[in-house]
């Protein structure tokens, strides 16, 4: 039998027909629901008389439109109140569960999915939202849909799909202090650029990879579409079978080592093949930020911003536009750069590890006079984890504003923006123009940096804080 | 979904890599329940911030297809970028390249995306800035015709194509192999370890 990568075999194991010429009517075993890219599904399955499929591999929360202040239950802007109800409602009347305020488990889904031990190796997830790639930590083929797909997978459970491409990416080495998961997925995205995996499913391999805890797994592989990769993913180890152990929705008894069993098998074989492979060794790596308008835009801390005139041709006019609307100019250093605002949280970087670093940083210290600190936890177990340790008291101390759980500052679909012309050291995943608010202007890092900055007032790295 | 099949259209151009589609529409606009009303919030901020920004140009009112350059769509899942720029009037994308999602979402909703050689759609962005750039489009030939009588063809998936002519759903055609899915999940148990129910 011919050497199957694991990206091969997820694809195998969920192809329900294959016509020739057609795309493979392909078997989702899971779809994360939230608020903003559901609405207008549930709608179509009414007026086509269609029903929910199976609604026990549906599962919903509010993350991305609600308030993150601690008396949230009041929505205000009405837009986004209707949103909420209108998933209320629909997963009332199709018997979707749905993880409400003060459930236990309301949060981004991508945080909650993982807590749950939903997220389980082998399986196809997805969500109507891009960064569902970060359930790709557990050996998940998962991906980001549009609304139309959403609505096929509520009916069908399937989807029509093209096999993908694949890419290995391993990352040699391991981490200098001060540098983290988030900075490895950040300077793949600057070598190969936001649109450099674009048709590609990447699998991460590498000792840096095996030496990751599940949270900084789900960090690289939640920016696995930064670089245009719909999903990346990690095949399933040790690692990831005790953190899944114990979890409310992981089998149990005796299902728990047939469940292991059935996981490893969703490994690389020996001798397995890619369409394209990339190596990056991170022994030399050291904080990653980035200067500009996409995550490609990013350089090491101790780095200048690039010069115009040693990019190729055609990115000139695109950097330039970038760096007019960040306001800083080409060959300048990146580190100093003063901020107003930090945010910590997000699918990316709102999981309790990412706290504890935030919290080993401001220990002691205070957030600078001239920074509003934002700390959103991703889930309310995070939250409840944070405050069982402490963490809440200080990120108190330090002057910080420890908020509730939701999507929050990372795209600013509620109250959290930066305000316009303000600057932002962020531990999310996109410094998009308007992202975090018309006008702002971010700059992304790990917790780590996000934190040393916030107490700095400027851009600079945790080194020296931990 | 609205059939496709041609076009002859004006064009308008927007030279830049990599545009995503939080530029295409913004957050802020997503907090609708509808599929309409988009349009009017294509490419807000960058028209706010941009007094040059092509869609602040009244030449390019009557523009049904938008030339852009490499990777665009990329970034967020949002299908509300294909209804802001259907909404908006455009029918065609002619680029570069496309990221994956939005390539995705846009066969959903009769926007046909066609990739054309860099050279080529440079000189679409050359030319389109005249206002008055006219193009035809084909599906069923599979062709981009210019004013001076050239043509370029382009490739297109051909279930995709098949679909996008006859206004298809693929809801439906997963409907028509209902008794594969029955039989593919009946088989797929065994090895279900989890539920997102008590």
């Amino acid at each position: 039998m011919a050497a199957k990568n694991c990206i091969e075999k997820i694809w195998d194991a969920h192809v329900v027909k294959q016509v020739e010429g057609h795309p493979a009517v392909f078997a989702i075993d899971l779809m994360l629901i939230h608020e903003v890219t559901s609405a207008q599904a549930f709608q179509t399955l009414e007026e086509k008389g269609l029903e929910v499929f199976d609604r026990s591999r549906l599962m919903a929360t509010l993350d991305h439109s609600i308030p993150t202040r601690q008396n949230r239950l009041e929505i205000f802007d009405p837009a986004a109140k209707k949103q909420v109800e209108t998933l209320r409602r629909n997963c009332e009347k199709t018997g979707v569960p749905i993880f409400d305020f003060d459930s236990g488990f309301q949060g981004v889904v991508h945080v909650i999915g993982p807590e749950l031990g939903v997220t389980q190796p082998g399986m196809t997830i997805v969500c109507g939202d891009s960064h569902t790639s970060t359930h790709g930590a557990f050996g998940a083929l998962a991906y980001g849909v549009g609304t139309s797909e959403v609505g096929h997978v509520l009916a069908t459970g399937c989807l029509l799909q093209q096999k993908p491409k694949t890419m290995k990416v391993e990352f040699q080495g391991s981490f200098q202090k001060g540098v983290f998961a988030k900075d490895a997925i950040l300077k793949l995205i600057a070598e190969i650029g936001v649109g450099g995996a674009t048709g590609h499913v990447l699998e991460y391999c590498g000792e840096a990879v095996r030496g990751m805890s599940m949270e900084e797994r789900m960090t690289v592989c939640n920016m696995s579409i930064e670089c245009g990769a719909r999903a990346g993913l990690i095949a399933p180890d040790e690692t990831t079978f005790s953190f899944i152990k114990g979890r409310p929705r992981a089998p149990k008894g005796a299902d728990w080592e047939k469940a292991v069993a059935y996981w490893s098998t969703f490994t690389s074989d020996e001798g397995a093949s890619y369409d394209r492979s990339i190596t990056i060794d991170v022994s030399a790596l050291r904080p990653m930020v980035t200067w500009g308008t996409n995550p490609g835009h990013a350089c090491e801390i101790h780095q200048s911003i690039p010069q115009l005139s040693s990019l190729p041709q055609d990115q000139q006019v695109s950097v330039q536009r970038a760096l007019d609307y960040i306001a800083l100019e080409e060959n300048t250093p990146i580190a100093g750069t003063p901020v107003d605002w930090a945010f910590i949280g997000s699918c990316t970087n709102g999981r309790i590890e990412d706290l504890r670093i935030a919290a080993t940083v401001l220990k002691g210290r205070r957030v600078h006079k001239d920074v509003t600190m934002y700390i959103v936890p991703g889930s309310e177990a995070v939250l409840a984890q944070a405050k069982e340790e402490g963490l809440d008291a200080v990120f108190k101390d330090a002057g910080a504003d420890f908020r509730m759980p939701g999507c929050s500052m990372c795209l600013a679909m509620n109250d959290d923006k930066v305000p316009d012309g303000k600057r932002c050291i962020s531990a999310s995943n996109r410094n998009f123009v308007g992202r975090q608010g018309p006008g702002s202007r971010t700059h992304l890092a790990s917790p780590a940096t996000v934190a040393a900055s916030a107490i700095d007032g400027r851009i600079s790295s945790a080194e020296e804080y931990l | 979904m609205d059939k496709f099949s041609q076009l002859s259209a004006r064009c308008m151009p927007l030279a830049l890599n990599d545009v995503d589609t939080d530029l295409i529409i913004p957050a802020q606009f997503l907090t609708s329940v509808s599929r309409d009303g988009y349009g009017e919030n294509l490419f807000k901020i960058a028209r706010e911030q941009d007094p040059k920004f092509p869609s602040n140009d009244p030449k390019y009112k009557d523009a049904q297809v938008l030339v852009a350059a490499h990777n665009f769509g990329c970034g967020s899942s949002r299908e509300h970028a294909v209804w802001a720029i259907v909404g908006a009037g455009f029918r065609v994308v002619i680029a570069k390249s496309f990221a994956d999602i939005f390539y995705n979402n846009s066969g959903k909703n009769g926007l046909l995306l066609i990739t054309l050689a860099p050279e080529i759609v440079d000189e679409l962005l050359e030319s389109a800035k005249s206002g008055d750039y006219t193009v035809s489009v084909d599906l069923a030939a599979q062709t981009v015709s210019l004013p001076d009588g050239r043509s370029f063809e382009f490739e297109y998936d051909p279930f995709r194509k098949h679909c996008m002519l006859e206004g298809l759903d693929d809801i439906d055609y997963i409907a028509s192999s209902k008794d594969e899915v029955d039989a593919f999940r009946k088989n797929q148990e065994a090895n279900r370890y989890f539920s997102t129910c008590d």
